[in-house]
């Protein structure tokens, strides 16, 4: 039994029929990246797949960022949480696909905004510096901003000022 | 036509040798220019320069990383004890990111640009190669890099054509380095397998993008090459600078105090 087709799309949307699947994906949805402690893995899109047979689960999870530090303390986080209910459980680090911010859910990027960090743009950023200005400011809107830094307090984040509200803010960096 | 192979144990025994030199070559470059860009944290000329170098230096460790977990995974031993215990004629880093930077932000940076222009080529043919792993692992730390370099284009141009100090400085540094960085495409007896493989292209092939790449952003940044520069060669085969001895000496002294020491 494996939920393979199901569960490839990104951020887990469609959810696994069978109940014991199921209970294991929600236990996912319980554990957040410490560094952004507002959207679960889940919604983040950092599980590729989660698959069963009658003793064993293995649950397949991508890094964000492969120098992410979280990285070995999410691992231990999905071996905990789904171990409450499971005897034998695996968390393999894989690479295909490989993340990127494309499979950060809907409702995880207005989390993200809630926050107070921009949520990755559909463009092509990292291309060159230009594709990294006029970032929508989160907390009002004006795409009047300049870029401060490309690198930020954690891996996955740049700096950016807001030329209309006179804020800095931090941007979730475009990763594909 | 070139066979695709999906896992590791699809690589018969040479090709399987010139994987793992490929992998001691890029994972070794990786850590110690991690390493290298450690060593600006807390001491960068300005804030954001502080935070990038140490930024990229997260990023290239962890990067390093992952070719530690695949060799590791093709029989060679874990990434703690290649990294902490292996002896300096082991290591297969070039000299470019061995040297010490001796706190000259001007050296590091354009090391770095050289740096970064090399390895994302190099990941560049790794995603488009053959062995499905490595090429998987390839595409996901291009996405990453490719901040990196941003970061270099940025820097190179600025300072270059910025005051005469600063160009001067710049100049200075791509004098030093070029040679060192031709030295990264030191040809292994790996090359001809890992190209009839399908896997990652030659060494000449390489340097020729490199230079073409380079040489494109440093005429813009004003900044000139000596035409004549010959490589530095070594890295490869275990010939490293003094520099390498002292920074092993440093980064490994736990660990020979005590192997079995719990972080």
């Amino acid at each position: 039994m494996s939920s393979t087709d199901e569960s490839k799309k990104a951020g887990g949307k469609s959810r696994p029929r069978s109940k014991r699947l199921r209970t294991i994906w929600q236990s996912l949805e319980t554990i957040t990246d410490p560094e952004i402690p507002v959207i679960n893995i889940v919604e983040m899109g950092m599980i590729n797949d989660v698959r069963i047979d009658d003793e064993h689960v293995t649950v397949d999870m991508t890094p964000t960022f492969a120098g992410c530090p979280a990285l070995d303390f999410i691992r231990n986080e999905i071996r905990v949480a789904v171990s409450a209910f499971e005897k034998d459980v695996k968390v393999n680090v894989v690479f295909d696909p490989p993340w990127s911010t494309d499979r950060i859910t809907e409702p995880a990027r207005k989390k993200l905004k809630a926050f107070g960090l921009a949520p990755p743009t559909a463009g092509d950023c990292g291309a060159g510096q230009e594709s990294m200005e006029n970032i929508p400011c989160p907390l009002c809107d004006s795409t009047n901003t300049s870029l401060e830094s490309i690198f930020g307090p954690t891996l996955c984040r740049s700096i950016h000022y807001c030329n209309e509200c006179l804020q800095s803010f931090e941007f979730f960096k475009t990763v594909r | 036509m070139i066979a695709t192979m999906e896992t590791l144990n699809d690589l018969d025994a040479p090709t399987k040798s010139a994987v793992i030199d490929l992998l001691y070559r890029l994972a070794d470059d990786a850590i110690i220019i991690g390493h290298r860009g450690s060593e600006w944290t807390g001491f960068a000329p300005i804030l954001e320069e502080d935070i990038a170098f140490s930024s990229m230096a997260q990023d290239d460790m962890g990067h390093a990383l992952t070719f530690y977990q695949m060799l590791h995974e093709l029989g060679e031993p874990d990434p703690d004890t290649n990294v902490f215990g292996r002896k300096l004629e082991q290591w297969k880093c070039a000299s470019l990111v061995s040297l010490c930077s001796k706190r000259d932000w001007a050296k590091s940076l354009v090391r770095k640009y050289f740096y970064d222009v090399a390895e994302s080529l190099r990941l560049e043919s790794l995603a488009q190669g053959s062995l499905v792993p490595l090429a998987q692992l390839a595409r996901k730390l291009s996405s990453e890099k490719k901040y990196h370099l941003m970061h270099g284009h940025m820097w190179m141009p600025r300072l270059g054509q910025g005051t005469d100090e600063s160009h001067q400085l710049m100049q200075d540094a791509v004098d030093t380095l070029y040679p060192h960085a031709l030295g990264m495409f030191e040809s292994t007896g790996a090359d001809d397998l890992l190209d009839q493989a399908g896997i990652f292209l030659r060494e000449d092939e390489l340097r020729k993008r490199w230079v073409a790449a380079v040489d494109k952003v440093l005429g813009e940044s004003s900044l000139k090459i000596n035409a004549k520069a010959s490589p530095v060669y070594g890295g490869r085969s275990g010939k490293h600078p003094d520099d390498l001895a002292t920074l092993l000496d440093g980064m490994q002294l736990v660990y020979k105090l005590d192997p079995s020491a719990k972080w």
